[in-house]
């Protein structure tokens, strides 16, 4: 009711604030998460270039240095400006609702995290104006160093997105340690939010160096310094340690918020407790540390000491164990469970299917015979695929489908949503298995030809790449069509227990009524209790 | 609403309850990324300390940079001292100190500025050899973390003699107190790894 009165005093807020400076964190996490989506699709278009040329054998649509430029700008901008600030805007919106807090700590911070995005994205892009950055994603020097004036806008450009993402995960751990509400320990934590502060351990760890190589690397082209310059005693092989110091733990930050946002579906939409709750959270910190100590894995075949390589491969071995334990929970959940198919569970079901795929690939990959055998090779390919697109972006759309009502207050359409999911995932399947093939049959990543040999597995590819391109159509659709013609969500409409669904659809301003006060854990399904007697729920509009 | 009012006065209780303030968390994590960024700085210019030993290092003037060094140690005392004024609530002597950190950083600086010179004079550039690309860049990044910290010390006496601090309110001195003493911190590890080593 008092909501219900504040909300008529207050004019309706306008469109226009999502296009403004905003220190509202529901807005900054709107803001994420539209940005970073108009990015994947940029990438995505990028990705159906990169497949039209590999249709056939041949260099037919694009050159070798045009094809260097789309294929660099497409991974640099998914994991830059799509995974990374998408993950970002999820925990921008869910963190402070999830922990009972009005806001996030820092929020004039919060809205410099997010308006330092578009200019970083418009930089990379504009780089194709003044010849592209064509040195890959991981801008291995020397060829990053003689790349053409593009490859520093490339450079500054990742330089400012790091930093945005640095100061959003000060603000991250400050507002879980500081602003949690009353009843709200560590232990009773969504394992979403467990995902994002390990994250933001990470961002924090292992961000910065990646800003001091990227350094180096604009000073050497730059200012004329040496450190790369072989002839002058410069070391190329130092700025692959500095870049996967930072760039291993990225995949992490890549994925355990997306671990966070299918350890809240699945709970949902099985009806049961999770299982292993401390454990899924240790896991997250434990990979956040073990992740520090892999980087050297990606250098098997760049001239390291070979008793260098071992304690690497141990690590990297070592490191699926946290990883098992959250599949095996989460299977453990859904056992016995009174499941419900809806569109963001069978994204979750995806995600464990495909991800699945891409960690035990990465197993092999850590083995050092074997990644000296296809080292630089179509598997590498597609076991990154299977991790950021099986993995995260399952997870994503997951989040995406999950929290819609939450954000807009309306149902998106099932129908549409779960012929999304399969395309989705048949596209995937079809994409990225016969990369699996070529890969273990020799075909080099990264060039714009093939031998003959391969062109099956890469047809293949390319039709199902073509599906997944397609498969954003229906996502689009239903967003757009749901947002204007939607059922009315209320507040609550999973009959979920984390904190977000106490509140109505969309949250008010101030976020809760009353002040929450929590006095059971996130997940405690079938114990006969929604809420705690304590706490208010707010009145939800349309209930 | 009195939601409203009492909500904001009660948005850092969990940080309270263990003690901790959210601006100074902030700024440590803050420093934790920033010892990461001069770590990365750091093991480049060991990895070439190591692997391209060079003759150059014998340009470098031990006793000019120890005497610098001995200036930035003592301004972070005089960074203690203006703490420990505003606690006692002597705002005249804090700011009195805070003028003498500014003071003792701007010598740092010229310091610094003098020996960059000399070194260029000597044949050591930033493009001279890999060495020197490693030393300029890592006590140029220092060097820049140090102006931050002057200008940061400036606004900090401005506001101090506008009446912004007191004994019961000074966390923005506190704060700029971490910044400086962490910027103090790296240069003794820097003079270390550079000069004495």
């Amino acid at each position: 009711m008092r909501s219900l009165v504040s909300r008529l005093r207050q004019p309706a807020p306008s469109w226009l604030r999502y296009f403004r400076w905003n220190t509202d964190h529901k807005v900054i996490g709107v803001q994420y998460l539209v940005t970073s989506f108009f990015f994947f699709l940029v990438g995505g278009a990028l990705a159906m270039v990169v497949r039209t040329e590999l249709l056939q054998p041949g260099v037919d649509v694009l050159n070798g240095t045009q094809y260097n430029r789309v294929m660099t700008n497409h991974g640099s901008l998914m994991i830059f400006l799509w995974v990374i600030p998408v993950l970002a805007g999820f925990g921008n919106y869910f963190v402070p609702l999830m922990i009972g807090a009005r806001d996030m700590a820092f929020p004039r911070m919060n809205a410099l995290s997010y308006w330092l995005i578009p200019p970083g994205g418009l930089l990379m892009i504009a780089s194709f104006f003044i010849g592209a950055a064509e040195s890959g994603w991981t801008a291995y020097v020397p060829l990053s160093i003689r790349a053409p004036d593009g490859q520093t806008l490339w450079a500054l450009s990742v330089i400012v997105l790091g930093t945005s993402s640095i100061l959003g995960a000060i603000n991250f751990v400050t507002t879980i340690i500081t602003m949690r509400a009353e009843g709200m320990t560590m232990w009773r934590m969504p394992l979403f939010v467990w995902g994002i502060l390990a994250t933001a351990i990470i961002t924090l760890t292992a961000t910065p160096v990646l800003a001091a190589g990227l350094i180096l690397v604009a000073f050497d082209r730059l200012v004329g310094t040496q450190f790369f310059a072989v002839a002058g005693g410069g070391n190329p092989v130092l700025w692959q340690n500095l870049f996967w110091f930072y760039s291993h733990p990225a995949v992490y930050i890549m994925i355990l918020p997306g671990m966070g946002i299918i350890s809240e579906v699945f709970p949902v939409f099985s009806r049961k407790p999770i299982f292993g709750y401390r454990m899924i959270a240790l896991s997250s910190l434990a990979i956040a540390v073990l992740g520090m100590t892999v980087w050297a894995h990606h250098m098997f075949t760049s001239g390291m000491d070979p008793r260098q390589r071992i304690p690497f491969m141990v690590s990297s071995m070592v490191i699926a164990v946290p990883t098992g334990v959250k599949i095996f929970s989460w299977l453990a959940t859904i056992w016995n469970g009174k499941l419900r198919f809806t569109t963001p569970m069978l994204f979750a079901m995806g995600f464990i299917s495909q991800f699945l795929i891409g960690g035990l690939t990465g197993i092999f990959l850590a083995a050092i015979p074997v990644d000296l055998h296809v080292h630089d090779t179509y598997f590498v390919v597609a076991h990154l695929h299977f991790v950021l697109f099986g993995g995260s972006v399952s997870a994503i759309y997951a989040g995406l489908y999950y929290w819609y009502p939450k954000i807009t207050g309306r149902m998106y359409d099932e129908r549409v949503g779960q012929a999304h999911f399969w395309m989705n995932f048949v596209g995937m399947g079809l994409t990225y298995l016969p990369m699996f093939l070529a890969g273990l049959l020799g075909m080099p990543r990264r060039v714009a030809d093939y031998d003959p040999m391969f062109l099956v597995p890469n047809q293949l590819a390319s039709f199902g790449g073509f599906l997944l391109g397609i498969s954003v159509l229906p996502f689009l659709y239903n967003a757009v069509i749901s947002l204007l013609h939607g059922k009315p969500a209320g507040a609550n409409p999973w009959r979920g227990l984390t904190m977000e669904w106490q509140t109505s659809s969309p949250p008010p301003d101030h976020n809760f009524d009353e002040p929450p006060v929590v006095s059971h854990g996130p997940y405690d399904y079938g114990e006969g209790h929604l809420v705690s007697p304590e706490a208010v729920p707010a009145s939800a509009a349309g209930e | 609403m009195g939601y409203q009012e009492a909500a904001h006065e009660d948005t850092f209780r969990a940080g309270r309850a263990l003690g901790l303030n959210h601006l100074k968390l902030g700024m440590w994590l803050f420093l934790g990324s920033e010892v990461m960024f001069f770590g990365g700085l750091i093991a480049a210019f060991l990895h070439y300390k190591v692997n391209n030993p060079t003759p150059e290092t014998g340009l470098l003037d031990v006793g000019l940079v120890g005497l610098n060094t001995f200036v930035l140690l003592a301004s972070s005392l005089t960074v203690v001292s203006a703490l420990a004024a505003i606690e006692r609530g002597d705002t005249a002597a804090m700011n009195l100190y805070l003028l003498v950190t500014i003071g003792l950083g701007t010598a740092f600086l010229g310091g610094q500025g003098y020996e960059f010179v000399s070194l260029y004079r000597d044949g050591l550039t930033l493009s001279s050899s890999v060495f020197g690309s490693s030393f300029f860049t890592l006590t140029g990044f220092h060097g820049m973390h140090v102006l931050v910290g002057v200008l940061w010390a400036l606004s900090t006496f401005v506001r101090g003699m506008g009446g912004a601090y007191s004994r019961n309110d000074h966390l923005g001195v506190e704060v700029f107190g971490l910044y400086w003493h962490f910027v103090d911190v790296v240069w003794i590890v820097l003079f270390t790894v550079i000069y004495l080593i």
